[in-house]
């Protein structure tokens, strides 16, 4: 019984970090038609970023805050150097982020080494707490708190804001929305912005429990496909459901079937690609 | 004026052994052509069938582990255990485009990265028949007609043969009429479709196609370095392959020879001087993606275009 | 004289909520010049995507030369005959005109099997592609790159390639669309030059044109035939003058 709990959180945890990474890359998607195959590496660098400013003696929320914010400028300065350049043509956008990918993971060895790095959880939010008579290890659980405030914040966004409607409408119909006036491009470098910037904090959040190392980048990026593709393209409730989900596959996995934990990830992907191309609840076919 | 300097380009690698001032550069060279054959079989299916995959490293793995286990657990003599490897990579590269080809795009893309990730997912942890991350070691090299591929001028010329071998045939492929039915799916599915072309059937034949050439890549890597482990199925070797093809021009037959020498010169050559050659790497790609989308070959003649407009 | 080549029975078709095609019947007889007309948005082009088999009906039929192709894949309804051109050109733009005809031609031959042999020195092949150029006056332009040909030239080319096909029936989306006059004139009397023995249905909005070229004409409008018959019995009804003068 316990180790359904334990398991349980953990995969509650994975869940809200894989939708933190998740929700990044499918507003951009759905906005913008772009896989943005470098939002492991924004991931990485963030958890990079937050570590550098941990081990400089600020705090775990200052480290927060200068991921966000740098990889947010990040993305704005790739979006409007490089992607906007290349508007029209999804295979290139597609392929400069791949280029990306690999100048961020490269500039990131090259500044933080090669050994991986672990990031100590903020004093008060580390050890554990008792519950029903078990430890439960308190940084988790303050995860999956980040990961629903996250949740709730796009959701607002989305719903309530001007803004929020204007990305909704573009995602569903691109020609319409331009067709009303709405700001494309603005709209993009905003999107990307906020992607990259949900990619930048994701690392630091998930830098306790996973670490930062070279190779960060192309762990992650997989399962943010993997989530997008199982939730549907363009659609944050489905990468919300979807993360979870792939949380717990994942999490019991990992102790249940070691062997094949990894390759069970890909094959409800797979599925659902072949069967049923939108997802389970997305608005566009790739 | 193509053939003389086709003709030279053929004597220079003939007698590069000769000229290259040591064994490194000769293996260097044998690297080179290794991984052009993995890019030109991947050119088939990015840039002449245009579906991009960034599962490739998948049959370099399939076919370099298959032959590697037959060759160290049943003992198996090194033709059979090619020549197995080789049929079963090709059909499971059947099996994979069966599933793939029911997506286009993107989805594409994501199918074949997925696929690959499992290859190396199954490498990793399937300890007991991959070696997990150690991989497979203690393995030889041919030795045909008992000449010993040992020795690196010998591996050179096999490699070689081989190269020669797999760009006649794709040359032939291409410029064919089944191959000129490939272009036009890239170009214009719908129109083909209409004029009773069965664009699935023939992006089916040319998926395998690519997965048979990649799998002599992997026979050949796998002689070369003597050895496989779950890395050389990465990602990041998947996606190394697809920038060889792009940044030395896709659709083209030299290009993907180009990005393959352009890659490997940086590893090994560039990275002497400077420490950081990916992102040196990455930089130039992305500079050829956003200004000279058609790789180095379109760079190439538009100077000499502009050389000759010149004039 | 009366065998219909081409007959649809009751073909509706719906995206989402909203029915394009709402039961078209039409029946097109062997060598008849078709002419299919509606206001902008009455689903004529819809209805040839259906009959192409771009598009798949929601329910009805379609009937090639006796044959039902209603579930068929738009490759398939190529193989028996039926060719098409599209209102947005869609030719292969990185070739020469010669080597488009060859691809349309290639389409029904088993040489578009062979993995060997340059496709560029196919010697009967290049020959009759050149005999279809001349078919639409494009013979001295074969070896031209795409891109150095005119629109109107362009259009005839997509003719070009569907004729290549050696259909039994041709379907003709605007074929004058976007032309000058001296080159709806060019393309006018092409069309009226194609033998007998291939069928056409066309889609055309130029009614001068398209009348003098018409046997039978099909009024649609919002998915639905209102009127079908001869010329004088289609100009003369009076729904036609409602549908066109009440725009």
């Amino acid at each position: 019984m316990s180790f359904w709990l334990i398991q349980s959180l953990n995969s509650l945890a994975l869940g809200g970090v894989l939708f933190t990474l998740a929700a990044g890359f499918s507003l951009i998607f759905g906005l913008m038609r772009i896989a943005n195959l470098s939002h492991g590496a924004y991931f990485m660098l963030g958890a990079y970023v937050g570590l550098s400013v941990v081990e400089a003696g600020y705090s775990f929320f200052l480290a927060m805050l200068a991921s966000i914010i740098t990889i947010g400028l990040l993305g704005v300065i790739v979006e409007r150097v490089i992607l906007r350049r290349l508007a029209g043509n999804s295979l290139s956008q597609v392929l400069a982020t791949l280029g990306i990918a690999f100048v961020i993971a490269d500039c990131s060895l090259w500044f933080w080494g090669g050994d991986p790095r672990p990031v100590s959880a903020p004093s008060f939010l580390a050890g554990g707490v008792e519950m029903l008579g078990l430890t439960f290890p308190i940084y988790r659980i303050a995860v999956v708190v980040c990961s629903m405030v996250v949740a709730l914040g796009l959701w607002a966004l989305l719903e309530k804001t001007k803004l929020g409607v204007m990305i909704r409408a573009s995602v569903d119909d691109r020609q319409m929305a331009q067709g009303i006036g709405v700001p494309a491009t603005r709209l993009f470098s905003i999107v990307f912005c906020l992607g990259a910037a949900l990619a930048g904090l994701g690392g630091i959040v998930a830098a306790p429990i996973l670490s930062v190392y070279p190779g960060l980048d192309a762990d992650m990026l997989p399962l943010a496909l993997v989530v997008v593709i199982l939730g549907g393209l363009g659609s944050l409730a489905g990468a919300f459901i979807g993360s979870f989900l792939i949380g717990f596959i994942y999490s019991f996995g990992q102790v249940l079937f070691p062997d094949l934990a990894y390759i069970i990830l890909f094959l409800p992907m797979l599925i659902i690609l072949a069967v049923r191309p939108r997802g389970l609840f997305g608005k566009i076919t790739a | 004026m193509n053939r003389l300097f086709s003709a030279l380009i053929l004597l220079l690698l003939i007698a590069l052994p000769a000229i290259s001032g040591g064994s490194y550069y000769t293996n260097l060279a044998s690297q080179i052509l290794i991984a052009a054959i993995f890019a030109m079989s991947l050119n088939l299916l990015v840039g002449y069938a245009g579906l991009t995959s960034l599962g490739h490293a998948g049959y370099l793995g399939l076919a370099a582990y298959i032959s590697s286990w037959l060759m160290v657990k049943w003992g198996w003599s090194h033709t059979s255990s090619a020549a197995l490897a080789i049929v079963s990579t090709t059909a499971i590269a059947g099996i994979f485009g069966l599933i793939a080809l029911r997506a286009t795009g993107i989805s594409f893309l994501m199918i074949t990265l997925a696929f690959g990730q499992i290859l190396w997912g199954l490498a990793y942890r399937w300890a007991s028949v991959t070696g997990g991350d150690n991989g497979i070691s203690g393995l030889t090299r041919p030795s045909p007609f008992g000449i010993d591929l040992g020795e690196a001028n010998n591996f050179y010329y096999f490699t070689l043969m081989v190269f020669i071998l797999v760009w006649v045939v794709i040359a032939i492929f291409i410029h064919s009429p089944f191959g000129a039915t490939i272009r036009g799916t890239k170009d214009q599915p719908r129109r083909m479709s209409a004029l009773g072309f069965n664009v699935w059937f023939i992006r089916w034949i040319t998926f395998t196609a690519c997965g048979f050439f990649g799998s002599i890549g992997g026979i050949l890597y796998v002689y070369y370095h003597q050895f496989i482990s779950p890395h050389s199925l990465s990602l990041a070797n998947s996606a190394e392959m697809l920038l060889m093809v792009i940044a030395g021009g896709a659709g083209t037959l030299a290009g993907p020879v180009i990005g393959a020498a352009l890659v490997l010169l940086l590893k090994n050559v560039a990275s002497q001087y400077i420490d950081h050659w990916v992102t040196l790497l990455g930089l130039v790609f992305i500079l050829i993606v956003m200004f000279i989308p058609g790789g180095i070959v379109a760079g190439l003649e538009r100077i000499k275009n502009s050389l000759s407009s010149s004039k | 004289m009366m065998s219909p080549i081409l007959e649809v029975n009751n073909l509706t078709k719906s995206f989402g909520g909203l029915r394009v095609t709402k039961g078209v019947n039409l029946t097109v007889n062997l060598g008849e010049r078709h002419l299919l007309i509606g206001p902008n948005g009455a689903g004529k082009t819809t209805l040839f995507n259906l009959i192409a088999g771009d598009l798949l009906s929601d329910s009805g039929s379609i009937t090639l030369a006796g044959k039902n192709v209603t579930k068929l894949p738009t490759a398939k309804r190529a193989q028996l005959d039926l060719a098409r051109t599209y209102q947005i050109l869609t030719l292969f733009g990185k070739d020469n005109l010669l080597a488009n005809v060859k691809l349309a031609l290639l389409g029904k031959l088993a040489l578009r099997w062979k993995c060997w042999g340059s496709f560029n020195s196919q010697a009967a092949l290049d020959e009759k592609a050149l005999s279809v150029l001349k078919l639409v006056g494009l013979d001295s332009k074969a070896y031209l790159p795409l891109e150095q040909t005119s629109y109107g030239e362009k259009r005839r080319l997509e003719i070009a390639m569907a004729l290549a096909q050696n259909p039994q029936i041709l379907l003709l989306d605007e074929p004058l669309a976007g032309l000058s006059t001296e080159e709806r004139e060019t393309i006018t009397d092409l069309l009226k030059k194609i033998d007998r023995k291939i069928t056409i249905l066309m889609i055309e909005h130029d009614m001068e044109v398209a009348l003098a070229f018409a046997d039978r004409i099909t009024l649609l409008h919002y998915g639905e035939v209102i009127t079908s018959g001869t010329r004088q019995e289609v100009v003369g009804d009076p729904r036609t003058k409602e549908i066109y003068l009440g725009q």
